[in-house]
């Protein structure tokens, strides 16, 4: 086949990838979309292979490869828990990153197209950031999965002098690199292109070791941002054009993911890259009057309230992924709307460990999603509502974010469920949330506690709507 | 053993009694003797009987009583005693402790009298407002019984149902009420007067109240007055400024006409009730109107309210009765005396029945009017409000910091300009052709990328992630070129794991996708 048809498809691939994103702007075209993505890869995957001349033994290793891939694929795929979204995620990251490396390597110890002069040179610098950013994604991505699936402390881990540390990473690789591209032969590029990749290996495990657990939605699209760019520089050294469209999709779509959490918790994506989010700002804590108390409440007196209830806002947060309670908080839901109870979910941007986390979770428990609301849409709402759920949800909820204009967390967009005629906090315990910051809301006249495992609380209160 | 004594109340159509059986329990508990003046609760519906069972003695008169109590726990202030012809203060044990209501105040005689029995007063009605304190604010309980109660007999002097109505015989309007001050009795009646189904309108100087207001289910009337807000600390409110009341009365002349109900609770800290509602406005309201004057016991909101009686003038119906909690003696009794006893356990902190008055203590502090012969009030003032006050004391670092950080964000968005030209100079005047192309490709699929990314709903942006996780997976296609032209081992096996690598990422990613998609449902 002619390099023009391989062009060409590469053109309808790009076009797909496009109308794949697009039709995840709706939930109905949502399904359609992923087809798109599905015939674009088939499509580019093709063309690439009918395009280069090769023997059998390539054939037969590209098959076998792509089987084994897809095997392990479909079986991680069909295998995955909806609360591990986040793990699978950040470890598919992961490998775009390693692929990326080893796509990079290759390219430069046996590169497709001879460049010279200035081409070469900018080859190089693709080359070499490609490898740098991939390097970066694998190892900082194997760190995100560990710590969303608890192998590794979710907690930041701030070394003394961690900021420059990454600078000093950072200028060892602009060193290395000019060390790289003054290189007279292949052989004597490979050891700078080397020793880069394991310092940005490195740096990659530093900068998301710095950062807290509940920063994991910001961490995780920005480590999907990461592996488009990767994509995209790797295009730029093969020349490639799908690789470059791609690429910049993907690296665009993770930056903005990145900002809409930014914003979400009303901080700067800096403060966020740079971590240790919660260690440094803890002393700064609003205090709470300690003569303050909090009011519990039973399942009893819970379940007495929602067969009174008209109107019923749940708002989850990462606790119930935790306690594994969305099936049950779904049968609630099922039972209350049987009963003509308008039963709707509020979900705030950073809910959960990844963005829309909270969304697969409850489709994931059957909850209808024209049920499940945002932030936004919600917040005039709580006023009008008689019973709102709080399950596993904190900082999110915390009026002191409006309040308390000392608070670490003042001025993030919080869930202003404390409106509404009355508030059920599901908890462990009192501990305060993520951010270390003490929550109000437990303590006003219209909230009541109802400590226990999410799950076992949701399970009884279950129990005691039907009964 | 401290001797705690319950007195009958004597002050006229007084039905509430500081402790009833109940609350007796709960002072034993806390090591003290209690003494009931036999009938005391009488009017509340506690007899004798029910006191002797909950383990007190009963002492037959009012000197006896007196005579041997260590602290008085009662309702009303001291006064003269219609019966005995003696003050109270003067059957007291000389340096013996009372609570009930002093309104210090207004009431320095009474101070001087008590300090001279070098009696440690109690006035529950200086209580500082504080969250901790709530557990014994009368003030408040009572506040909440009498709105109530306000409501209550309003509807029972007016004429129609509060709840609109449509009936076989026709079609029965809803009533209109407006509730002047929204302290705690003012919201207890908007609470009721709502759930009775009238229209509720309220308002109040405090501007800090109105999402309370609004939270019980009354329109909150505004003036436009911008910066004139009435919380004068502690909660309660203060005078205002002679324009701005001006302006309330224009409004209230307004509502007057309009309104079916009209229940004031305005006062002042230690002054007489202000003047809201006059003669020409209850000339103007509807016949068959009702007013309820919960202020009238104070001077009374509304200029033609008889305190104590209800009147009826210009066909309107003007309620002054001072004595709404009493009229709900069983209730306001067991709030009220519940209130003592949660005093009387701050005060005995070792449940031993020895009183230790601790005037460090902010909450003791404010309610101790008079100890030691020396007559310690007002104390020193507490600030409390419903919101926190505007502060004119600390603009620190609030006010600093946006200037700063507006100027760091010029800076940073100027340096981001300059960089990004001088790339784009440096790009366009040394990069060869070739790698030009590409670059417009690469800034345009940015630019797509950004568009269309920023269309995806939110409940979707974990699909989004997986998906464009799997598209990333396109770099499979460079692996493949390598691997098919690999010109040593070292290459091939790289390329041979990128696509296997990449492979997963495909497949794994529009499958969990897929998955995940197919779980959304209408």
């Amino acid at each position: 086949m002619g390099a023009g048809f391989v062009s060409v498809a590469y053109v309808v691939a790009s076009i797909l990838f496009i109308l794949s994103l697009g039709g995840l702007s709706h939930q109905e075209s949502a399904r359609r979309g992923n087809f798109y993505g599905i015939a674009g890869i088939i499509i580019a995957v093709c063309a690439t292979i009918a395009g280069v001349s090769m023997g059998v033994g390539g054939i037969v290793s590209i098959v076998i490869a792509i089987l084994i891939g897809a095997s392990v694929g479909m079986f991680l795929a069909n295998r995955v828990e909806m609360t591990q979204m986040p793990q699978l995620v950040a470890l598919l990251h992961s490998f775009v990153g390693l692929a990326a490396v080893f796509v990079g390597f290759a390219g430069y110890l046996d590169p497709l197209v001879m460049t010279h002069g200035a081409e070469h040179t900018i080859k190089l610098v693709e080359v070499f950031l490609g490898i740098f950013i991939g390097a970066i994604t694998f190892t900082g991505s194997l760190i995100a999965c560990g710590k969303l699936d608890g192998r590794i402390s979710s907690s930041a881990l701030t070394l003394p002098g961690r900021h420059i540390m990454n600078l000093v990473a950072l200028g060892c690789t602009l060193l290395l690199g000019a060390w790289f591209l003054g290189a007279d032969s292949v052989a004597g590029g490979m050891f700078p292109l080397i020793v880069m990749t394991v310092i940005a290996g490195i740096l990659g495990v530093h900068l998301i070791l710095a950062i807290g657990g509940a920063d994991m939605p910001v961490v995780v699209s920005m480590l999907n941002s990461y592996s488009g760019w990767a994509a995209a520089s790797i295009g730029f050294m093969l020349g490639n054009d799908l690789l470059i469209v791609t690429g910049a999709l993907v690296g665009s779509s993770g930056a903005i993911l990145s900002y809409i959490m930014c914003r979400a918790m009303n901080r700067s994506f800096m403060s966020v890259i740079l971590g240790g989010f919660g260690q440094t700002t803890s002393s700064a804590a609003s205090e709470v009057d300690s003569d303050l108390t909090v009011q519990e409440c039973s399942t009893d007196d819970l379940c007495e309230e929602l067969n009174m209830a008209e109107s019923v806002i749940i708002v989850p947060g990462y606790g119930m992924a935790v306690a594994q309670a969305q099936n049950a908080v779904g049968e609630i839901t099922k039972l209350l709307r049987d009963r003509g109870v308008k039963v709707r979910f509020g979900i705030h941007p950073v809910a959960g460990r990844l963005p829309g986390h909270m969304n697969v979770l409850l489709a994931e428990a059957k909850v209808p999603y024209d049920i499940v609301l945002e932030m936004d849409e919600l917040n005039d709402d709580f006023p009008t509502t008689d019973v709102v759920l709080v399950i596993g949800a904190n900082d999110t909820v915390n009026p002191a974010a409006m309040d308390d204009p000392t608070s670490p967390i003042a001025g993030m967009p919080v869930m202003e469920v404390w409106k509404s005629s009355l508030v059920v906090v599901f908890k462990r315990g009192m501990a305060s949330g993520y951010a270390g910051v003490q929550n109000p809301l437990f303590f006003k006249e219209n909230t009541r506690m109802l400590f226990g495992d999410a799950k076992d609380s949701v399970d009884k209160l279950l129990g005691g709507l039907r009964g | 053993m401290m001797k705690l004594g319950i007195p009958k109340e004597i002050f006229l159509d007084e039905r509430r009694v500081a402790a009833t059986p109940a609350s007796v329990q709960k002072l034993i508990k806390l090591g003290y003797e209690v003494v009931v003046q036999s009938g005391a609760g009488d009017p509340a519906h506690y007899d004798d009987d029910a006191y002797r069972a909950a383990g007190a003695t009963i002492s037959m008169d009012a000197p006896s009583l007196w005579g041997q109590s260590d602290f008085i726990l009662k309702v009303r202030a001291p006064m003269m005693h219609p019966d005995l012809g003696r003050h109270e203060v003067d059957l007291m044990k000389e340096g013996a402790h009372i609570v009930s209501y002093i309104w210090p105040a207004q009431s320095p005689e009474l101070l001087a009298q008590l300090a001279a029995k070098k009696a440690t007063v109690f006035a529950i009605d200086s209580l500082p407002r504080i969250s901790r304190a709530q557990k014994m604010d009368a003030l408040s309980a009572m506040a909440n019984i009498a709105g109530y109660r306000a409501v209550i007999e309003a509807a029972n002097h007016f004429g129609r149902f509060f709840t609109g109505q449509v009936t076989a015989a026709g079609k029965v309007p809803p009533a209109k009420v407006m509730v002047i001050g929204a302290g705690v009795a003012g919201l207890a009646a908007v609470g009721t007067a709502n759930s009775m189904g009238a229209i509720v309108r309220a308002f109040d100087t405090r501007l800090e109240v109105k999402e309370q207001v609004e939270s019980m289910g009354a329109e909150f009337l505004e003036l436009d007055f911008a910066d004139e807000d009435g919380g004068g600390g502690g909660g309660y409110a203060k005078q205002m400024s002679d324009e701005f009341i001006a302006a309330e009365m224009a409004l209230f002349a307004e509502q007057a006409k309009e309104v079916d109900i009209i229940i004031t609770t305005a006062l002042i800290p230690g002054r007489p009730a202000p003047k809201l509602i006059t003669a020409a406005m209850v000339q103007s309201m509807k016949p068959g109107s009702v007013v309820v004057d919960l202020a009238s016991e104070r001077g009374g909101n509304c200029e033609l309210t008889v305190p104590g009686k209800v009147a009826v003038d210009h066909d309107v119906t003007l309620i002054g009765y001072t004595d709404l909690p009493s009229r709900m003696a069983k209730v306001s009794s067991d709030l009220y005396s519940s209130n003592l006893v949660h005093l009387l356990s701050d005060l005995t902190p070792e449940k031993d029945g020895q009183l230790q008055v601790d005037m460090d203590d902010t909450v003791i502090r404010g309610l101790t009017v008079v100890k030691d012969s020396e007559i310690t009030w007002p104390p020193p003032k507490v600030e409390v409000s419903a919101a926190p006050p505007p502060s004119t004391e600390e603009p620190l670092p609030a006010a600093e910091a946006p200037e700063e950080s507006l100027f760091k964000k010029w800076l940073g968005k100027g340096s981001l300009l300059a960089v990004t030209v001088l790339a784009l100079l440096g790009i366009g005047g040394y990069a060869p052709e070739s790698f030009l192309s590409h670059f417009t490709v690469f800034v345009l699929a940015c630019f797509i990328g950004w568009q269309v990314v920023w269309n995806v709903t939110a409940s979707l942006h974990t699909p989004l992630m997986s998906v464009t996780n799997a598209i990333s997976g396109i770099i499979v296609i460079g692996a493949i070129l390598h691997l098919v032209q690999a010109g040593n081992a070292a290459v091939g096996i790289m390329s041979f794991v990128a696509v296997l690598i990449a492979t997963i990422n495909i497949t794994g990613g529009f499958k969990v996708t897929h998955r995940m998609l197919n779980m959304f449902r209408k």
